[in-house]
């Protein structure tokens, strides 16, 4: 069946497709700029005149990155406290979300109830803190991975999908073969959860990846940083600092040589601290995607 | 969200009722699987949810949080008298209602207009590319800002002065502020949430649209009296819950544009609560002021799930 368009339809496709162009351009343009002035002369980026395309290639910037021993430091330390964090986040999630899935636990309710409670108060930034300082943890990796070791919502999010993919006959015929909770969670469960443990990953290691905050609630050692504090002092603090030096004429050519490598150091910076996201995004996509939908039936 | 206690839920199995000890015991696995999590859970968010009543003591370190003196609504009082009540409520209030109007529609209507955009494949590098930016972390998300923002080497400086104008120094201006870091949160964020309205379209049975434009309706009437009357309830919803954080400003992305110049827009009470408590070193004036915050917070979202559920019959409970 193919009706004839209108005219109006006609003219509202352009308009459609011209917002939709816009809306695109925008959305990439500013990463697509971070791209091409990490790679181009400072000056040219500087002077304005890298706009489409690079200009004068050059990975100065990255160099300067790779010798910066607070920014390698910072990843590796991000690195490590991403990995833990989120095995951790796993360990503690995984179990409840599948425990809560079973329709014939009997604690179902009041542990639902006793997570639901913490979603809409909380004690607030500086009780939290003060717990967190009593059990010892400040300036610690634990500081800022197990007071988060469960999310509410992420936990809704893999209980939902274990009460959809795991049918209830398919526990009803293990027990009847003398399989217990552990062994079918460990042995049936898992293996058909595969696509919930990727999107757990993704939402928990994105979520350490990005993290600053509660580094610089607890950390206090600039050696434990984790990248994205550091990330804070060279991107945000210092740009004030640049601009007070500037004093005498004579000095000022040299400064803004300086300034402009500083600027492309910046660029430079950007793309390597995304970069484990970048990978992952085409992978990311699809499982973040999906995760929101489930989340979005029972929120 | 919106299915929430109503329908949707699976026909009970009926349970033979068991005594409450036998239960237990059957299901000892189970409740070892929710153990560790009840435990960590109990630890840092229980634990600080009793201890806010350091707001109505002199938090004293030595004595923790139930032996320090009673102080009763002191600490209360010194904020709603001190000049910082008026303005941190002043700015969160202009920043997340201006957050809100702006930031609400556009996915709605970015989610109808790919929606009706039949292109497939375009449509799918659109979608890639505007969800890119949600996943760039805070951090990097200012400092682009502050790159492109600068006024001596910024992008943004540079086209103005193409186009014949001055350079700006907008994060020197406090004039700028709020309209930089709301229009940065829809850039880094409409793509993002209009994924939950997308979904919503894309139920929308195809008998409909073919009934509508059998009868005669353009395009334009299709997403008009079709697409946005089946994504109003999830909209109402996702609005619902938005009043119910209108006071709770993110810290994160605040603290990080905030500079001396543009305070007196960019203090909101979360990075106030943050420079009372870990700055000025004074805890219970901090956890008081943070448990008005989300007193507050709690009343709205009352109160508009009250007016969703007259005008519109929609309730998040």
């Amino acid at each position: 069946m193919k009706i004839k368009e209108s005219k109006v339809d006609k003219v509202f496709d352009v308009i459609l497709f011209i917002i939709l162009t816009a809306v695109l351009l925008i959305a990439a343009y500013p990463l697509y700029f971070v791209i091409i002035a990490s790679i181009s002369d400072p000056t040219a980026v500087a002077g304005g005149d890298v706009v489409f395309t690079p200009i004068g290639l050059t990975v100065d910037g990255y160099k300067e990155v790779f010798e910066n021993k607070k920014v390698v430091g910072g990843l590796l330390n991000s690195l490590f406290y991403t990995a833990v964090g989120t095995c951790l986040n796993l360990f503690v999630t995984i179990p409840t979300a599948y425990a809560l899935s079973r329709r014939q636990f009997a604690g179902k309710k009041f542990v639902m109830c006793f997570y639901m409670v913490t979603m809409f108060v909380s004690g607030g930034m500086i009780p939290t803190y003060l717990v967190v300082k009593s059990f010892g943890m400040l300036d610690t990796m634990w500081a800022l991975i197990v007071p988060g070791a469960l999310s509410v919502y992420n936990m809704i999010v893999a209980r939902t999908f274990f009460e959809s993919s795991l049918p209830e006959e398919l526990w009803e015929a293990a027990r009847v073969d003398g399989c217990g909770h552990f062994k079918y969670f460990v042995k049936v469960a898992l293996p058909l959860s595969k696509a919930i443990i990727a999107i757990m990953v993704l939402y928990y290691g994105i979520g350490h990846w990005n993290n600053y905050f509660s580094a610089l609630l607890y950390m206090k050692t600039e050696a434990k940083y984790p990248l994205q504090l550091v990330l804070r002092g060279i991107l945000i603090q210092n740009e004030a600092a640049l601009a007070q030096q500037v004093t005498t004429a004579a000095a000022q050519e040299a400064m803004q040589k300086q300034q402009a490598l500083v600027e492309q150091m910046k660029y430079a910076l950007i793309i390597v601290s995304s970069i484990p996201v970048m990978i992952l995004y085409p992978f990311i996509q699809k499982h973040f995607v999906k995760g929101v939908m489930i989340g979005s039936v029972k929120g | 969200m919106q299915m929430k206690g109503k329908k949707g839920k699976a026909p009970k199995v009926p349970v033979k009722r068991v005594p409450l000890g036998k239960m237990v015991k059957r299901d000892i696995a189970l409740w070892m699987f929710v153990l560790p999590g009840l435990i960590l859970t109990f630890i840092f968010s229980y634990i600080p949810l009793y201890g806010v009543q350091i707001a109505f003591r002199d938090y004293v370190p030595r004595l923790g949080f139930f032996e320090s003196p009673w102080v009763g609504l002191k600490y209360f009082k010194q904020f709603f008298e001190s000049p910082y009540f008026f303005i941190t409520l002043k700015n969160t209030f202009i920043i997340s209602i201006y957050s809100l109007i702006a930031g609400f529609p556009i996915p709605v209507l970015l989610a109808l207009a790919l929606n009706s955009f039949k292109h497939k494949r375009y449509r799918k590098v659109i979608q890639t590319v505007t969800y890119a930016p949600n996943f760039i972390s805070v951090v990097v998300m200012c400092g682009m800002l502050t790159l492109f923002l600068s006024p001596s080497s910024g992008m943004i400086n540079k086209i103005i002065e193409m186009c014949g104008g001055e350079a700006v120094n907008f994060m020197a201006n406090k004039d700028y502020w709020r309209h930089i870091y709301v229009w940065s949160g829809i850039w880094q964020s409409m793509g993002w949430n209009s994924i939950i309205y997308f979904a919503a379209l894309s139920n929308v049975s195809t008998d409909l649209h073919e009934a509508a434009v059998m009868d005669g309706a353009s395009k334009l009437q299709v997403v008009w009296h079709i697409d946005l009357p089946s994504i109003l309830p999830t909209a109402i919803v996702m609005l619902i819950l938005s009043c119910g954080s209108i006071l709770s400003v993110g810290f994160e992305k605040v603290f990080l544009l905030q500079n001396p110049l543009n305070k007196g827009v960019s203090e909101v009470i979360s990075t106030y609560v943050y420079q009372v408590g870990m700055i000025n070193n004074n805890p219970s004036y901090s956890s008081a002021i943070g448990l008005f915050n989300s007193a507050v917070n709690a009343v709205m979202l009352i109160v508009v799930n009250k007016i969703a559920r007259k005008g519109a019959g929609i309730s998040l409970y």
